[in-house]
């Protein structure tokens, strides 16, 4: 710590900071542009002056940029001399004399960074009389609309898009006052953070397209703070609703979690939720196949009565359902009876995860934590598409190692250029080992791509070379080079991280991953073991038990199951069309609860509406074992409820039926102490500030009283929400509230999301009270893990038949966001990725139809020739609608289609 | 005594009074040009609507009674898709009006609105919108703001250059 003098008033403020993230974290409003929390100081936009005295008898001092001023012991600044406010005034209105008259009809406008700092400086009126400089816009793809003329030149885009996500397709054009910020042609962004230039913009460029389709203020929008559920990571979000209708994501800071950004799938894959394949009522299908729709209490009472009749009654949970929901099934069916919802294969796979990070003694760190790591090993996982934020989180740590010179030179950590000047691009010990080239690996130090059997025999071979105790593996020459080098790398790390995951479905992958982790801990290093789950909630469905769905399979096939209920599960995503067609032969009653349409509601004789993430509140467990709380933005004017509050009307225990949301939980962790800490992940629904709930809605909300009036023009009130500490309305605390109940960021003088400065213990640090969510599972010191010895053989497919993997996308590969319009511009077409060597056996070439048996049917891709893919391997894209439930790897033929 | 005397003097002094009684509605009172009574949308000179749909007035009103939804159109021009007025809750503070920076929401002297039915003072833009400017002749918001919405391309205005040519590395 170190004590410095603000006018004259001494502060405790940490060492080795820069003066402007100190300033702001004692409460002063200084005025800034280029500086980012994230993305640190450049010293570009000379928005934060203040002056610096050399000791007490300097009465005229000289002024300097806060954000490039180190915090020394005894230093004397300040923020209120008429000379740094004079400069700070005049500078913002020469930034601001080519900003144009856009407010009303800028969709940053009440949440724009420029007009709070504009505000705050006091520069209110215009005095330049003379013609302002004007850009032409880009087409920059389905998610961001580009308007140049509002820029002022902070470079804070450049530096998150080309220096921190490391995008190739943007940059800066231009000189003087001209500079202009796009891609060198009209064109889609590519990187998959592009989104978050909406944020880090501080005015009007780069904005929200898929907001300005249905616009609405900040001020006018009911938020609530929730959980993203478009992978296993668990990013916090805020998402936003205005007539009854989900209008954007944003970011919610996390410290431990995602801190300052999300990846544009959990930005932009919200529109599924105002899909018109939304089921809003209940459904009920006669025998002869027709719909008729049913009213709640009807639908009800059929089901309850049939659930009475019936002899067994089987209930099929879901990884993308909350505990809750899960749980409430499994008390309605009985533990014996509920299935996990997944296939045998891949709920192996997340109990082996489970077992490894229960008892490896690994860490499995945060996400924001694997940012610390030096040395990282990524086994078979293409992350960028799997668990996108990940990708960011580990190109900040592949700068680690290059760091440390700078480190060297006293070059302190915040002084952004001069560390990228020292850093000259050097990649850090970053290796990965994957089937095909990944998005990731230009940031990578070295690739391996080989047969996912070869990396599980090259991960043993790691482990093997730290430590000799481990199983030994024959290998080849080319992977014995790349195995000694990054044992060599991961053994000169401080702090070395191993990544692997599900993705390829391949258990030995897992098992080699957790062998190298547990050699390195062996040897005392501080190593990390991260696992990537295929859904949201895949964790912590795993810790609530239960068959799989082979097992569920088998048993309707015994017979006897006269009655089945499925939660919010598409089963043809899970297993083949075939044997799930089966089922539904087997099976009299099926329920489905779900919330959009799909081809498992299509063969219910039920139907119930469940709410998305937008329309339900729950606990999820992300895959490092994190139990985070998500709330219900507004209520729905429809029939849709949250799943677990449709199941809670068939249990048979009125005391669990009749119960909030607390109450169901205090059940589930009475029957699981495993998931004891899902209690602690937020408070609970009896929380108060003083008396008061804590608003969704800001202060400023408007139109309450006319957004009704066209259809009965006495208002109605307003819904109550008796699941949580939150209130529908704008009645209530305002202030900052716990971390885990903020629906939003806002503080006298900063509408803009830079407010969250406000909410945090220390810039970048913490936030107020704690990060949100409770780890569940901790590596204990006393764990003894033995190596695992399930070392694979290579299964080449026979001759002439290629062996078939999947290949993860971000838009596309996840089941609700691929139903999200802007998001569906960017799925690739289907194709098939082949080496040039076996197309050459083959005679196709790039860009050709071929067929493809895939369990009976077939299927038409066009041809990619790669490079990257080893001989023999071939991928499609996982996750398509029409081939979602086929398990990988197999062996097929390609057949060209000659027309 | 005295005061009564007072008292019955000025009485009948008051009968010489101008009668501020008039006979409404037969005689209308007179009301000033920036009288706030009902409240209306207007077009610009170009026969557009002002509306840009910035929810400023929805904002401003004290008693919420303002409520809209932005649209654009093919040229990305903004414009409400609905805009409701409530008038049963409507206090005519004018705040809508000063808060308006297009000059579209504009206050206007007539007040006779009485409604039978408390449902028929809910105003939507049909009922809102005339074809005329108002008070306030002569300003098209779109000719002076920076985005092209078809009114003007970039550049176009009156205190805009030609937009830049950004491959020009010239001082």
């Amino acid at each position: 710590m170190a004590t410095i003098y603000i006018d004259n008033v001494p502060y405790q403020v940490k060492d080795g900071d820069n003066m402007l993230s100190a300033c702001l974290a004692l409460g002063f409003n200084i005025t800034y542009f280029c500086w980012h929390p994230a993305l640190h100081s450049v010293g570009a936009c000379r928005q934060c002056a203040i002056v610096r005295y050399r000791d007490e008898n300097d009465t005229r001092g000289r002024i300097v940029m806060a954000c490039m001023e180190p915090v020394v012991d005894q230093a004397r600044i300040s923020i209120e001399s008429p000379e740094a406010k004079k400069f700070r005034t005049q500078n913002i209105e020469s930034l601001m004399i080519n900003h144009p008259h856009d407010c009303p009809v800028c969709d940053e406008g009440g949440e724009c960074h420029l007009q709070d700092m504009t505000v705050m400086s006091g520069h209110n009126y215009r005095r330049y009389r003379f013609k302002k400089r004007t850009h032409l816009n880009q087409y920059l793809g389905p998610f961001l609309h580009h308007e140049m003329n509002r820029c002022i030149q902070c470079y804070r885009c450049v530096r998150f898009y080309n220096d921190y996500a490391e995008g190739k397709d943007f940059g800066v054009f231009a000189v003087h006052d001209d500079v202009y910020f796009g891609r060198f042609t009209p064109g889609v962004l590519e990187n998959e953070f592009s989104g978050n230039l909406v944020e880090v913009c501080p005015t009007g460029v780069f904005t929200d397209k898929t907001l300005r389709k249905h616009y609405t203020r900040k001020w006018d929008l009911t938020n609530a703070p929730t959980i993203c559920h478009h992978c296993s990571l668990g990013c916090n979000i805020i998402a936003s609703e205005r007539y009854g209708s989900l209008r954007r994501i944003l970011n919610r800071y996390n410290g431990e979690v995602n801190g300052y950004f999300i990846c544009d799938r959990g930005r932009f894959g919200y529109e599924h939720v105002n899909s018109e394949r939304r089921i809003r009522h209940a459904l009920k299908q006669d025998p002869a196949g027709q719909w008729q729709g049913m009213k709640t209490k009807q639908a009800l009472a059929e089901i309850q009565q049939k659930l009475r009749a019936a002899r067994k009654v089987i209930g099929i949970g879901s990884p993308r359902a909350s505990l809750e929901s899960n749980f409430l099934l499994q008390q309605l069916v009985g533990a014996d009876h509920f299935y996990a919802g997944v296939s045998a294969k891949q709920a192996k796979l997340v109990q082996e995860v489970l077992h490894i990070m229960q008892n490896s003694g690994v860490r499995t760190p945060s996400l924001k934590e694997t940012e610390s790591y030096d040395a990282i090993l990524v086994l078979g996982e293409d992350v960028t598409h799997t668990a996108p934020m990940l990708a960011l989180t580990l190109r900040q740590a592949a700068k680690n190692q290059p760091k440390e010179k700078a480190k060297a030179l006293k070059i302190a950590e915040w002084n952004d250029a001069a560390v990228r000047e020292v850093i000259q691009g050097q990649k850090g010990p970053l290796f990965i080992a994957a089937p095909y080239a990944t998005r990731l690996d230009d940031a990578a130090r070295a690739c391996h791509r080989a047969h996912p059997d070869v990396l599980a025999q090259l991960g043993f071979a790691v482990a093997h070379q730290i430590d000799a105790h481990a199983p030994t593996v024959e290998t080849s020459g080319a992977v014995q080079a790349f195995v000694s080098q990054v044992a060599e790398a991961l053994q000169a790390a401080r702090k070395p991280l191993i990544v692997a995951g599900t993705s390829l479905m391949h258990e030995a992958l897992i098992h080699a991953a957790a062998n190298v982790a547990l050699a390195l801990k062996k040897l005392g290093k501080q190593s990390g073991l991260f696992y990537i789950v295929p859904e949201v909630n895949s964790l912590g469905l795993t810790m609530l038990g239960g068959q799989d769905l082979d097992a569920a399979l088998e048993e309707v096939e015994k017979g006897g199951v006269d009655m089945a209920i499925v939660l919010e599960n598409d089963l043809y995503r899970r297993l083949p069309a075939e044997r799930v067609d089966r089922f539904f032969q087997r099976v009299p009653t099926v329920v489905v609860l779900d919330a959009l349409a799909n081809r498992t509601g299509e063969k219910a004789q039920y139907v119930l509406p469940a709410g998305t993430f937008a329309e339900s509140s729950g606990t999820v467990v992300n895959n490092e074992g994190r139990a985070q709380r998500f709330y219900q933005v507004f209520k729905p004017h429809d029939d849709i409820r949250s799943s677990w509050k449709w199941l809670q009307q068939f249990v048979n225990d009125s005391a669990l039926a009749q119960t909030n949301l607390d109450g169901v939980i205090i059940r589930l962790t009475a029957a699981y102490p495993d998931l004891k800490g899902i209690l602690e992940a937020a408070p609970g629904a009896d929380f108060r500030v003083g008396t008061q709930k804590i608003p969704r809605e800001p202060h400023r909300y408007s139109g309450r009283t006319a957004m009704l009036a066209h259809i009965q023009v006495s208002e109605p009130k307003p819904p109550e929400d008796p699941d949580s500490p939150l209130s529908f309305t704008m009645e209530g605390y305002v202030g900052t509230p716990p971390a885990p109940l903020t629906p939003f960021f806002w503080s006298p003088g900063w509408n803009s999301v830079q407010s969250v400065n406000k909410y945090q213990q220390e810039i970048a640090g913490m936030l107020k009270g704690g990060n949100p969510g409770k780890r569940l599972i901790e590596a204990s010191e006393q764990a003894t893990m033995s190596y695992f010895t399930d070392m694979p053989t290579v299964s080449m497919p026979p001759n002439g038949q290629l062996s078939i993997w999947p290949a993860y996308h971000i838009f596309g590969s996840e089941e609700l966001s691929a139903q999200s319009a802007p998001i569906q511009e960017r799925i690739p077409e289907p194709y098939v990725a082949i080496s040039t060597a076996d197309a050459a056996k083959l005679q196709v070439n790039e860009g050709m139809r071929v067929q493809m048996q895939l369990n009976g049917t077939t299927i038409e891709l066009t041809v990619q020739v790669r490079n990257d893919i080893p001989e023999g391997l071939a991928a499609i894209p996982a996750g398509w609608e029409a081939w979602a439930g086929i398990t990988y790897p197999f062996f097929t033929t390609l057949n060209p289609i000659h027309s | 005594m005295i005061s009564h005397l007072r008292s019955l003097w000025l009485v009948f002094k008051h009968m010489f009074h101008k009668r501020e009684t008039i006979q409404y509605p037969e005689e209308k009172p007179y009301l000033p040009p920036r009288w706030r009574g009902r409240i209306v949308l207007t077009r610009d000179p170009d026969g557009m609507e002002r509306c840009v749909a910035c929810y400023l007035c929805a904002a401003a009103c004290p008693v919420d009674c303002i409520s809209l939804q932005a649209t654009e159109d093919e040229n990305g021009r903004r414009y409400p898709e609905f805009f409701r007025i409530n008038f049963s809750r409507c206090i005519f503070c004018g705040y809508c009006e000063d808060a308006c920076p297009t000059y579209a929401i504009q206050l206007i002297p007539d007040f006779e609105m009485a409604e039978y039915d408390r449902q028929n003072l809910v105003y939507e833009k049909e009922d809102l919108l005339i074809s005329g400017q108002g008070k306030y002749h002569g300003y098209n918001f779109y000719r002076v703001a920076g985005v092209d919405a078809g009114v003007k391309p970039k550049g176009g205005g009156e205190t805009e250059s030609e937009p830049v040519d950004v491959r020009k590395l010239l001082p």
